[in-house]
């Protein structure tokens, strides 16, 4: 065995050898042949001929002793070297190949990096995919805030979570030296880490029982903060720290690889301690949940024992639980759910493009392929087996592939680069590891299986035209009628499939573009422009008694309304185009009432708030600044409210409270206007409540500003002018209406997939023109004779136009409606991505239409000017 | 050279070896030796000869030799090895069991 291989090596490498042995010998067969000839009697000559003719094809002969003995890769390397040489024959087609073959491949692996990490990476925590994301749910919130009171109760009766803990936002005041500034943080309960399966990197977590009411004040650093904020010194651990008056101590450091998506920007972590106000009631809702379960339980079995105890609270504890159920859904979805929409859409996307690039790439080999006709004749009058010029092909198709390959990992490794910059913020902050999208093993693999498909789409197209052709015929000058047609149409076919792909990545990009304006310029019920926004937290400790907060509010007030510019000065608990959050359950005085929650947005706001936002006052009047605590309790409703819940009547007088109407909770309706949109600029608009800020008091609030000129240049003045009103005070989002437009999360999702598809479609349509006019061109240069006949015979130019023209519109308008088709298809799939236009959009739809006829009628018309400029006599005499 | 049958196949490589068996010869009186012991009735083509040696050098069963002819030319001259007697015992059984058991199914039963 080994002797063999031995051997064939010392053959491999001693070839030189081997065939000028091989023709000595041979040589000396027909020499002996012709002695034996010539002692027979024959003529010499025809002995000599004699003997060659009887040995035959001597480099066949040859080849094939060389087949016996050689490596199968041998021939493969000749195959290559003789592609190669193909390649760099023709560099055009070479370089466009390739290149066409790298752009959609590169676009598809940076984009599956990010699919890779977003959908297919688990995340950062022990055994990931036993975590569960645990909250309460009710009519209109699919997943809503757990209470502390019901995830104690949860904690406790549970059989299917190993462990439940809980956490939920906070922002703390922290003081270091002489400054104050807002930070945000995190309450969790104690077991928060060692469920997700993280030790701290320095210190210690917390303890069982350290959560609790009443326990000393302790803290757990992220890693950033340990090093932006305390120097990355060790010692830290011990030390104290000021958190919104209060001193906390240093217990521990998270490594740097923590991650916690739902909570990223926590720098500092607090165990959950003293219940807050909220907390106190087990009607209010401000935690989440996270769980583990249990070692063989399903996620099925822990939503059912989840439910099981939320009916139970529910029958205990009517007054705060009814309607109160349970979702329990992996961790993973809640962090990647929004946008595996985008994700799957953009994959979707570049799998396009890349067959689109493939099949571009296949009809210029089918093309090559006919001019290569000839070629491949000779080569098998020569005596190459079909089999080995097939292998041929696909060995050219595979060079050609790895090109592509080689070139497509290159410019996906840059792209991914570039993709990653360009994610958008509030997509970083939900998905950080999107940020640190590189090549790994999943996409190298992924590569290597798109280029073995691209390989064998290149390998067999002129593989199948090749086995429809006949040797004799294709060696003859003629032979061009039946194969012509052949070619025709496999390469019109493929043509087709182009412009349908390009149909659907343009419609797709169409309907994300529409989208994305109609989110930028939905109806958002007051005006966005010249507002300067700003958000204040004032220190518990020294704001702790609402007079002394509604004296800050009316000095702020008088302070800003005082800068020059200034036209209105509004102050609320949350500003517009937040969130359906901060909600209220109101009971409507004189109707029916069995315990249902009536959920309503509440917000709590200055008399000039919905005035310095141009809200349009439908009823009634607005709040003034005698609605305090002295004067009658009344508020303002939108007109959701009012359509909701007093259809058909005059809601202003109406009265409406708590669920059991407390007398201290009732309020009179003084005013409705128009709906001011509180959620984001994708979610519905909520009946909502506005009452006197003068009345409640917050230590946290927002302040909206109106202005005449430019309200970024005022920004800088908001914050000198509330600095001198209390240095202590923590200010912090300071930005204009319109930045916190563009920069919201549905905005930005929606303008990363319309750029990027966007790009998809503009690569699709000019891959999709380009084939179009391959094939018109090509089948014009091909038909050079027969117009030339025509035209002698009479044909006028514009009979050869139409003749061009019509095949071009033909396989354009095939195209077209098998594109429109598999487009509205589509744009079924990605409806979740689709805001206020709907799948079968006609303007999108006819745009398209248009620029995809636009562009093919342009690229069929240059060869049908060819044509129709021929010349019949040269064209007749040509050949 | 038409009218004459093939050569069975597969058989080739056993009438080289047989024949290099009873004296080491270069391909052109492998090829003769064949048709002179066949009476003519075999004949092997040179475009099977030469890619057959090359095999049976490989597999280390010949092993060929530039000797001078007696004209005076410079020939291949091919020895059978013990690995390749071994083979050709090994082929002539096979083919002795083929050719019986051919002889079987032709043979009518009542000769039997």
């Amino acid at each position: 065995m080994f002797g063999r291989l031995w051997r064939k090596f010392a053959l491999l490498f001693g070839r030189g050898r081997f065939r000028s042995e091989l023709d000595e010998e041979m040589a000396f067969h027909r020499a002996q042949m012709e002695a034996e000839l010539v002692e027979d009697g024959v003529s010499r000559d025809e002995a000599r001929y004699a003997a060659r003719r009887r040995f035959g094809n001597a480099t066949r002969l040859r080849e094939q002793s060389h087949d016996a003995i050689g490596f199968r890769f041998e021939t493969v390397l000749q195959d290559l070297r003789f592609a190669m040489r193909q390649l760099r024959r023709s560099p055009g087609f070479a370089i466009t190949a390739v290149v066409i073959l790298a752009l959609g491949m590169g676009v598809s692996v940076a984009i599956f990096g990010f699919v890779d990490k977003a959908l297919l990476e688990p995340l950062p925590y022990a055994q990931p995919n036993r975590l569960l994301d645990v909250t309460e749910n009710s009519a209109g919130w699919p997943r809503a805030n757990l209470s502390r009171a019901d995830y104690e109760d949860w904690k406790r009766e549970n059989t299917t979570l190993s462990s439940l803990d809980a956490y939920g936002g906070e922002g703390y005041l922290l003081r270091m030296g002489s400054t104050t500034e807002p930070v945000p943080a995190a309450r969790v309960s104690d077991g928060f880490f060692s469920t997700l399966g993280v030790k701290p990197m320095l210190g210690r977590g917390f303890l069982p029982g350290e959560d609790q009411p009443g326990k000393p004040k302790i803290v757990i650093l992220s890693y950033g903060t340990w090093l932006t904020r305390f120097g990355g010194r060790r010692d830290v651990i011990g030390q104290s720290v000021g958190l919104s008056g209060d001193s906390y101590t240093i217990v521990g450091v998270l490594p740097r690889s923590f991650e916690f998506a739902p909570r990223r920007d926590s720098e500092f972590w607090v165990p959950l301690l003293d219940k807050n106000s909220c907390e106190q009631r087990r009607s209010c809702h401000n935690l989440y949940g996270i769980g583990r379960l249990r070692d063989g339980v399903s996620i099925e079995a822990a939503r059912a024992d989840m439910k099981r105890i939320a009916a139970q609270l529910a029958a205990q504890y009517p007054a705060s639980n009814k309607g109160q159920g349970a979702a329990v859904q992996p961790l993973y979805e809640l962090i990647v759910g929004d946008v595996r929409p985008i994700l799957l859409t953009l994959l979707s996307g570049t799998a396009l493009l890349f067959l689109i690039a493939s099949v571009n790439v296949a009809s210029l080999l089918l093309v090559r392929s006919e001019s290569r006709r000839r070629e491949i004749a000779v080569r098998g009058a020569l005596g190459a087996t079909p089999a080995r010029l097939i292998r041929q092909f696909v060995t050219e198709g595979i060079l050609l592939a790895a090109a592509g390959c080689a070139g497509g990992l290159m410019f996906g490794g840059w792209l991914m680069e570039l993709l990653s910059r360009l994610v958008p913020k509030p997509m970083l902050s939900h998905l950080p590891f999107l940020g640190d999208v590189t090549m790994n093993t999943h996409v190298l693999l992924f590569a290597v299986a798109i280029v073995l498909f691209a390989a064998v789409l290149l390998a067999f197209t002129p593989v199948l035209r090749l086995t429809g052709m006949d040797l004799q015929d294709a060696l003859g000058e003629g032979g061009r009628t039946s194969a012509g047609r052949f070619w025709q149409r496999l390469g019109a076919n493929l043509v087709v499939v182009e412009i349908s792909i390009a149909v659907v990545l343009l419609a797709g990009a169409g309907l994300i573009g529409r989208s994305f304006y109609n989110l930028l310029h939905v109806e958002t019920g007051f005006d966005t422009s010249h507002l300067a926004t700003v958000n204040v937290m004032a220190p518990n400790s020294d704001y702790s008694k609402n007079n002394q907060l509604v004296a800050l509010y009316r000095e702020i007030d008088r302070r800003l309304s005082a800068l020059p510019g200034v036209q209105a000065v509004g102050l609320a608990t949350d500003l517009p185009l937040q969130c359906n959050c901060d909600t209220d359950w109101i009971r409507i005085e004189g109707k029916p009432f069995h315990g249902e929650h009536n959920e309503v947005n509440s917000r709590d706001v200055s008399p000039g708030y919905l005035a310095a936002l141009k809200a349009k006052l439908v009823r009634g009047r607005m709040l003034t600044g005698q609605d305090d605590a002295s004067h009658p309790h009344v508020i303002v409703i939108n007109e959701a409210l009012a359509k909701k819940y007093f259809p058909g009547e005059d809601p202003i007088g109406k009265r409406l409270g708590s669920g059991d109407l407390a007398p201290d909770s009732m309020r009179t309706i003084v005013g409705v206007i128009a709906n001011v949109r509180e959620g984001g600029l994708d979610q519905d608009v909520w009946p909502s409540e506005y009452e006197a800020i003068y009345r409640t008091s917050d230590t946290e609030f927002s302040i909206a500003v109106r202005t005449a000129q430019d309200e970024k240049a005022i920004l800088p003045s908001i914050d000198s002018t509330l600095r001198g009103i209390d240095p202590n005070l923590g200010i912090y989002g300071e930005q204009t209406m319109q930045q916190q437009m563009d920069s919201s999360e549905a905005a930005l999702l929606h303008q990363f997939a319309a750029w990027l598809v966007g790009g998809f479609a503009a690569m699709a349509l000019v891959l999709g023109v380009v084939g179009l006019y391959g094939v018109v061109a090509y089948s014009v240069s091909r038909r050079t004779r027969e117009i030339g006949v025509r035209m002698a015979l009479g044909a006028q130019r514009s009979a050869v136009y139409s003749l061009v023209m019509r095949q071009a519109c033909w396989l354009t308008v095939t195209g077209l409606a098998i594109g429109m088709v598999c487009s509205i298809g589509a744009s079924e799939l990605m409806r979740k991505l689709l805001f206020g236009v709907a799948a079968w959009d006609v303007p999108t739809l006819a745009s398209v239409v248009f620029v995809l006829g636009c562009a093919s009628i342009a690229a069929s018309f240059l060869p049908a000017r060819r044509a129709a400029s021929v010349n019949p006599t040269d064209a007749l005499r040509a050949e | 050279m038409t009218g004459k049958p093939d050569l069975l196949p597969g058989t080739l490589d056993m009438l080289i070896l047989k024949t290099l068996a009873r004296a080491p010869m270069h391909g052109y009186g492998i090829a003769l030796s064949i048709k002179r012991f066949s009476d003519d009735v075999l004949t092997v083509e040179e475009g099977s000869l030469y890619p057959a040696l090359q095999r049976l050098l490989v597999q280390g069963w010949v092993k060929g030799e530039w000797k001078t002819t007696e004209t005076g030319r410079r020939a291949r001259y091919y020895t059978l090895t013990a690995a390749g007697r071994k083979q050709l015992n090994i082929e002539l059984t096979q083919f002795d069991r083929m050719i019986t058991a051919i002889g079987r199914v032709l043979r009518d039963p009542q000769e039997a």
